[in-house]
């Protein structure tokens, strides 16, 4: 019973999902603000049908009700609860109603909180937002059901991929769609915007946020997927440039590139043309990312769907909105007025180089992954594009990009001076070539380009302390008022000084433990030693032990470093009885130099076993920088400026200000 | 020669692709990448061989992962080729010999670089050829703008009243 609610919950969230289309659309046409106002309690509405649906489907998984086809294939009884609630999207069916559930939320977001646009800009936004939800509502009711029944129901479950039983992929997911679909509102607004053949200062202003929350969500979880594949696959890897890697990858550089050309289109009314079709390539990517893992395209651990049937329909909707929006973009354009005048080398200069480096570096990643697809579909030659090409292509790109990035923010708007902003940065400047230097006497193996890594990092970090030190205009003043004033900076300030820096330490972490990565791969008896980056490792052998779900042969190592005991660490291999498979956890110490990493592999002959330790220096710090530049999104997001009712509360008051003069 | 057999045995399946399907399904269902890669035994005495022998493997696709090398990879056809790599480093062959051998085998779908040929001409030129199109766009644009941002010359209407005033004088 509960379960036909949410099927039929699903059903009428379509049908509320095309008026909310159709009438606003042909309001706005009539200037008719009855059918206009029907938009946002549409909105409304089809976000809590959509809510009803999913509760449905959690409800079906949380207590094993395997008379549905998609709990029977996807769970089982003996799994612990976290996993039964997360496979909820641990699977097609229920990861696209997570999709649309984000995409409703979105919606109803706007309805509710963006009383304050014009009534044509929300009902045009919330009809284009419907339109969506009527493409992909109709994907899942026709060809991805969740709610198929099975008679007789089965006794018990088939379980869920051990690999995706793991804390950091049960909440992987839904970052990752409210950062793809978060995309879709800049990209209703854009059409939006098109339809109307009006765009102003204010739209971006209305659009940043949006854009700013999707970013902050996608950036954690693509981190979040990045840590799970480093401690779960077992060999401390933490990027594969793998094709369902680059199509989340892909929609962060647009999305970042569209945040900082959002800027200057706020602050300049300039790069309006741009800036729309930014907004509209970025979402296209997230549909296109969609497409990659949805249709089984790509067969990784994360196509869990291979099904011709369902690749077509994407591949129709992706046609459709893309091609709709690039053709409307096409005939509307050229109306759109070009906004103010600047020099190359202003601060809006600075943030179209982003634009150009960061949507050329999308543009690598974009033609390494589908290229290969490409190749196959038209002449049947297989190639493989991997790590290899991207250090080639991609990376000679966001150098120089990262080089520059602490002179942006430095720059005046309209014409800046770069020789002065080099001197606000020579403290900087100076400070990271002594670290290379440093690093480079220290370093006695390793690529020769490592140090110069390090510094750019350190750079980058300092470059954004010294941002904030220059907006508090600490030169020529007492160190208190310096102090006084630099409390007194707005939010997005320290917002974007921190996304910068958290940037530079995943730049740290990233050359660290590519470049200086140690390891020992070794046929360890029990009682041997094994040593490794000034620990010491003994091998106390192997024992088994029991899980929820699973029975697993337990390594014991004990660490000790100077002859003192640091840890005991358990790598282990799991068996899933279920599942009928098994998955490697290795056991890692977590130190301020790095991580010691060991993973046990197979007995061997003679009672050894074959282990594996690394010791990944400085590794912790990718996945540290990129929740510093989730905060420092956190931070702006929650700067007074950029919330969503300031502009109308200013405008009350510039008008009556104007009044009473 | 145990590896020799077992080597001969893969090259035998390698043509039948419903194996190779079977492989990739089994990989799949076992979690794509337990972790195991080299193992103790693989590993060359000589440590330089042994650094050029892990310097090839990053560089070769294992065949039946997605875009792992098989230096990362637990796949026993990954072990193989490790193993190949490492013989004919001791026959004595140069990296580039060995690259050669292995992509005469495997076809270039091994190769995680894919070579600069005709076939992957698009593929390495598409970022570049992207970059300078960007590049020289922008350009244009500044031109334009700075063409367009000088004083606003006098439209006819304008011209004609100044030389009245001209003439009024």
């Amino acid at each position: 019973m509960i379960a036909e609610t949410g099927h039929y919950a699903l059903i009428l969230a379509l049908g509320v999902a095309i008026v909310q289309t159709v009438l606003p659309l042909w309001g706005t046409r009539r200037h008719d603000p009855q059918l206009m106002a029907i938009a946002a309690p549409a909105a409304q509405m089809q976000f809590l049908l959509i809510a009803i649906a999913f509760a449905a489907l959690m409800t079906a998984y949380v207590t094993s009700d395997f008379s549905l086809q998609n709990v029977w294939a996807n769970s089982h009884s003996a799994k612990p609860m976290l996993y039964k609630i997360a496979g909820v999207w641990g699977n097609h069916e229920g990861s696209m109603v997570l999709w649309v559930l984000i995409l409703a939320l979105f919606g109803a977001a706007v309805a509710t909180y963006g009383t304050n646009l014009p009534r044509e800009l929300q009902a045009n936004v919330l009809a284009v937002q419907g339109s969506i939800a009527v493409a992909f509502l109709l994907f899942i009711i026709t060809t991805s059901n969740p709610f198929v029944r099975l008679d007789p129901a089965p006794l018990d479950g088939q379980g869920l991929n051990p690999v995706l039983q793991d804390p950091a992929l049960a909440f992987h997911p839904p970052f990752l769609y409210t950062g793809y679909v978060g995309f879709s509102m800049a990209f209703s607004f854009a059409v939006a915007a098109l339809i109307d053949g009006r765009i102003d200062a204010a739209w971006a202003r209305w659009v940043r946020p949006w854009t700013l929350a999707a970013w902050m969500c996608l950036t954690l979880g693509i981190a979040m997927g990045s840590w799970w594949a480093y401690y779960e696959l077992g060999w401390g890897g933490f990027w594969f440039w793998d094709p369902v890697e680059n199509a989340s990858f892909m929609p962060w550089l647009a999305g970042t590139a569209l945040l900082h050309s959002a800027l200057v289109m706020e602050k300049r009314d300039a790069l309006k043309v741009w800036t729309i079709l930014l907004a509209i390539i970025t979402f296209s990517l997230s549909l296109m990312g969609t497409f990659l893992v949805r249709s089984g395209v790509l067969t990784s651990v994360h196509a869990f769907a291979v099904d011709p049937a369902r690749g077509i329909f994407i591949l129709a909707i992706m046609g459709v909105f893309i091609g709709g929006a690039l053709a409307l973009f096409a005939f509307r354009a050229p109306q759109l007025s070009q906004g103010g005048l600047f020099a190359p080398i202003s601060r809006e200069g600075s943030l179209v180089l982003n634009n150009l480096l960061l949507t050329t570096a999308c543009a690598a990643v974009f033609v390494g992954t589908l290229y290969p697809l490409a190749l196959e579909a038209v002449t049947g030659d297989k190639i493989s594009v991997g790590g290899p090409f991207f250090n080639y292509t991609f990376v000679p790109l966001i150098v120089p990009l990262l080089i520059a990035v602490p002179f942006g923010p430095m720059l005046a708007w309209k014409r800046g001076d770069i020789v002065a902003a080099g001197q606000r940065l020579i403290a900087a400047a100076v400070l990271a070539l002594i670290a290379m230097v440093a690093v480079f006497s220290w370093q006695q193996r390793g690529p020769w380009l490592a140090p110069f890594g390090i510094a750019l990092g350190i750079w980058l970090v300092l470059g954004a302390l010294s941002d904030l030190a220059f907006r508090a205009r600490f030169h020529g003043t007492s160190w208190r008022e310096g102090f006084r004033r630099l409390g007194n900076l707005p939010r997005s300030a320290y917002g974007g000084a921190l996304a910068h820096a958290g940037l530079g330490v995943v730049v740290i972490g990233i050359v660290a433990t590519t470049a200086w990565r140690s390891e020992a791969i070794l046929a360890m008896k029990p009682k041997e030693t094994a040593a490794l980056a000034g620990y010491e490792l003994t091998f106390q052998g192997v024992a088994p032990r029991e899980g929820p779900n699973y029975r697993e042969r337990v390594g014991v190592f004990k660490v000790t470093r100077g002859g003192q005991e640091v840890t005991t660490l358990q790598p282990s291999k799991r068996a899933f009885t279920v599942e009928q498979s098994s998955t490697t956890e290795a056991g890692i110490h977590v130190s301020w130099r790095g991580d010691l990493y060991v993973v046990l592999g197979d007995e061997l002959k003679n009672g050894a076993y074959s282990v594996r330790i690394y010791f990944n220096p400085l590794v912790r710090l990718i996945w540290l920088g990129a929740l510093v530049m989730f905060i420092g999104g956190g931070l702006s997001l929650s700067d007074r400026r950029l919330r969503v009712g300031a502009p109308k509360r200013a405008r009350a008051a510039s008008e009556g200000l104007a009044a009473a003069k | 020669m145990r590896t020799r057999s077992i080597l001969d045995h893969n090259f035998r399946s390698l043509g039948r692709n419903a194996l190779i399907a079977v492989f990739a399904a089994l990989i799949l269902i076992q979690g794509a990448v337990s972790a195991k890669a080299v193992e103790p035994d693989e590993v060359l005495k000589d440590p330089q061989l042994e650094a050029r022998a892990r310097h090839i493997s990053e560089g070769l696709r294992c065949l039946v992962c997605q875009n792992q090398s098989i230096d990362d990879s637990a796949a026993p056809l990954a072990k193989d080729l490790r193993l190949l790599v490492r013989e004919r480093l001791k026959a004595g062959d140069t990296d580039q010999e060995i690259e050669d051998f292995v992509v005469a085998r495997y076809g270039e779908f091994v190769l995680l670089k894919p070579r600069f040929e005709l076939h992957t001409l698009i593929l390495w030129l598409a970022t570049p050829v992207v970059f300078l199109a960007a590049l020289i766009a922008l350009v244009l644009f500044y031109r334009r703008r700075a063409a367009a941002s000088g004083p606003a010359s006098l439209s006819k209407a304008e011209q004609r009243r100044l030389k009245q005033l001209l003439d009024e004088q």
